[in-house]
């Protein structure tokens, strides 16, 4: 490795292995009745980087972000947060979940609320300083309403402001935008990038969007199909980035699309082959 | 006239109000002027105005009531006009004369006051032992497994049936009455208690272990809270069989209550105060079912987006 400063995030030979279920053909199983969902992963994130980690469907991105966030521990290898070892989850790491996962019976406030609640945040601060993140993610007004009576860009930027609302290191983001549609999609895209400019977190992105890796990343980690491994780490620089701009039709944009498309291509057209030989005749 | 107010006072918005196609007969001319005023001021704020809503009210009232009116009525006249033995079922009005008679006489209230505490007293007890219990074992996904098809068996095997059982080894005074109430409320709430907790959603879960909450906090602030609901059928059903249990153990041997008193009624041949004691029973029945249906509604108004 180069240079002895420490990065926020270290990932050193990263394996993980699950128990095979029988008729159950995900990962490439040994013999020995387990599968690979991931072997050799090694990845380096700089505090206050925004990584976007982008992979062809199975091949263990969300294992990765499981494993960053403590909510399951690497078979071989380990993880380094600002140099200590990963133990389990703890709440200077922050996870986005897909599906929101809001508390249905709480309003967004209290939603917000509930990440300050495991904190030492006193109560009375509690709901002053979930308003101010409400209000950072662009819903001061909703604070009273239910996840039901919200969309579902807004249930996201809830759980969002819950994130932030304790303050972690690190932003562990599990495909939160994929459920959304194309134009909620993109605004929150702005929006995040916007919050991430602000409070200088570190964010390690997952997704299955080529165009939202580019657009989201400054470096962008392509993982090959299973089992899991970084198959190579795209920089993206952008050379100027305004907020007028429409950035995704700019030439750049397509090159480093084309970029992570070559590469996801092969990854793409080799799970699909291992899918089909997996289905039983 | 009504079927017009009835239109004016659902539509929500003034384009709505002012397209009298939304209308279904022509209306007399002042009815969408008098609608108008209702045009929202915002679209989730919207309240209709007193009158139509007072309207709406009664309207919806009617509805509501209309089968019991008929019911009563047929049971009215249906004696009285010979179609069946007045013998065997006396019109309502004999019952509710009959009823009156106990309410003066202080039977009905003795009797009713002996099976609601029997029947509150065990569907506390049920309660109150079914829902921690249930909490606990569905905490632990192989205790749960362990004893589901042991609990499938008691919740299908009908309480009654074990009625001899409970007279047997308790007497028949009133603790075999209370606890076979128990017995019958319990497993229905156990039941829907276990799957609650065991049915929470696995991504709330995760997000609870992401932020390293501790198993008390976990369970108080996440899996408590998301039971609820499901929690709380179990107890209507049980509120329910906590009535008809009962009955069926106070006709079976009892001194007091509404089963002995719609009992000894037909043995003694005053037809009208069986009735009256059934009715009674079918109104407190009705009544318990609301008040736990409103308690629900209000418990788990998250669950499904609210309407209107």
């Amino acid at each position: 490795m180069s240079g002895p400063t420490t990065a926020k995030i270290e990932i050193e030979q990263v394996r993980k292995t699950f128990a095979a279920k029988k008729g159950r053909g995900r990962g490439s199983a040994d013999g020995d009745g387990e599968f690979t969902a991931l072997d050799g992963v090694d990845l380096r994130i700089d505090a206050g980087e925004f990584v976007v980690v982008v992979g062809p469907s199975g091949c263990g991105k969300s294992t990765l972000l499981d494993l960053l966030g403590g909510l399951a521990r690497p078979t071989a290898g380990r993880i380094l947060l600002d140099g200590e070892p990963v133990t389990g989850p703890g709440l200077d790491r922050g996870i986005v979940f897909q599906q929101y996962a809001l508390l249905p019976w709480r309003t967004a406030l209290g939603n917000v609320e509930f990440g300050l609640e495991a904190t030492g945040v006193p109560r009375r601060e509690r709901a002053a300083r979930a308003r101010e993140h409400l209000d950072l993610v662009g819903l001061s007004g909703f604070e009273n309403r239910h996840p039901h009576e919200l969309s579902g860009g807004m249930r996201q930027r809830v759980a969002l402001a819950r994130s932030l609302a304790y303050d972690p290191d690190v932003l562990l983001m599990d495909e939160p935008f994929a459920a959304l549609d194309a134009q909620t999609r993109e605004s929150l895209q702005d929006e995040l990038l916007r919050i991430w400019q602000r409070t200088g977190k570190t964010v390690v992105f997952i997704t299955h969007g080529i165009e939202e890796a580019v657009y989201l990343g400054q470096r962008v980690a392509v993982m090959t199909s299973r089992p899991g491994r970084i198959k190579q780490v795209v920089p993206i620089g952008f050379d100027s980035r305004t907020e007028t701009d429409d950035l995704r039709s700019s030439p750049e944009f397509a090159r480093y699309r084309h970029e992570i498309w070559t590469l996801l291509h092969d990854e793409v057209a080799r799970t699909q082959l291992l899918e089909k030989e997996e289905v039983p005749v | 006239m009504s079927l017009a107010s009835d239109a004016s006072t659902r539509a929500k918005t003034p384009e709505e109000l002012s397209a009298p196609i939304t209308v279904p007969p022509p209306p007399s001319t002042e009815e969408p002027t008098a609608g108008l005023p209702v045009a929202p001021s915002g679209p989730r704020l919207h309240r209709p105005p007193v009158l139509p809503r007072l309207l709406r009210g009664v309207l919806t009232g009617a509805t509501k009531s209309a089968a019991i009116v008929a019911l009563l009525l047929v049971w009215e006249l249906a004696p009285r006009f010979g179609l069946v033995d007045r013998t065997f079922l006396p019109p309502f009005s004999e019952v509710a004369r009959a009823w009156w008679a106990l309410v003066a006489n202080g039977q009905l209230a003795d009797n009713a006051e002996a099976s609601l505490v029997r029947s509150f007293s065990g569907f506390g007890i049920a309660v109150a032992v079914s829902v921690p219990l249930g909490l606990l074992i569905g905490w632990y996904r192989p205790v749960a497994d362990l004893l589901n098809p042991l609990l499938q068996v008691f919740l299908n095997t009908a309480a009654l049936a074990l009625l001899p059982v409970f007279v047997l080894l308790l007497g028949i005074g009133e603790t075999s009455k209370i606890a076979i109430v128990v017995y019958a409320c319990a497993w229905p709430i156990l039941f829907n208690t276990i799957s609650a907790v065991r049915t929470v959603d696995p991504t709330l879960l995760r997000l609870a272990k992401s932020m390293d909450l501790s198993a008390p906090r976990l369970f108080q602030k996440v899996i408590l809270p998301a039971s609820v609901p499901t929690i709380f059928t179990g107890i209507r059903l049980a509120g329910a069989i906590s009535i008809v249990v009962l009955v069926a153990a106070e006709m079976i041997g009892a001194k007091a209550g509404l089963g002995y008193l719609i009992n000894a009624s037909q043995y003694n041949f005053a037809i009208p105060q069986m009735y009256a004691g059934i009715v009674t029973i079918s109104v407190i029945g009705v009544a318990f079912n609301q008040l736990l249906v409103a308690v629900e509604k209000r418990l788990s108004s998250w669950r499904v987006p609210a309407t209107g």
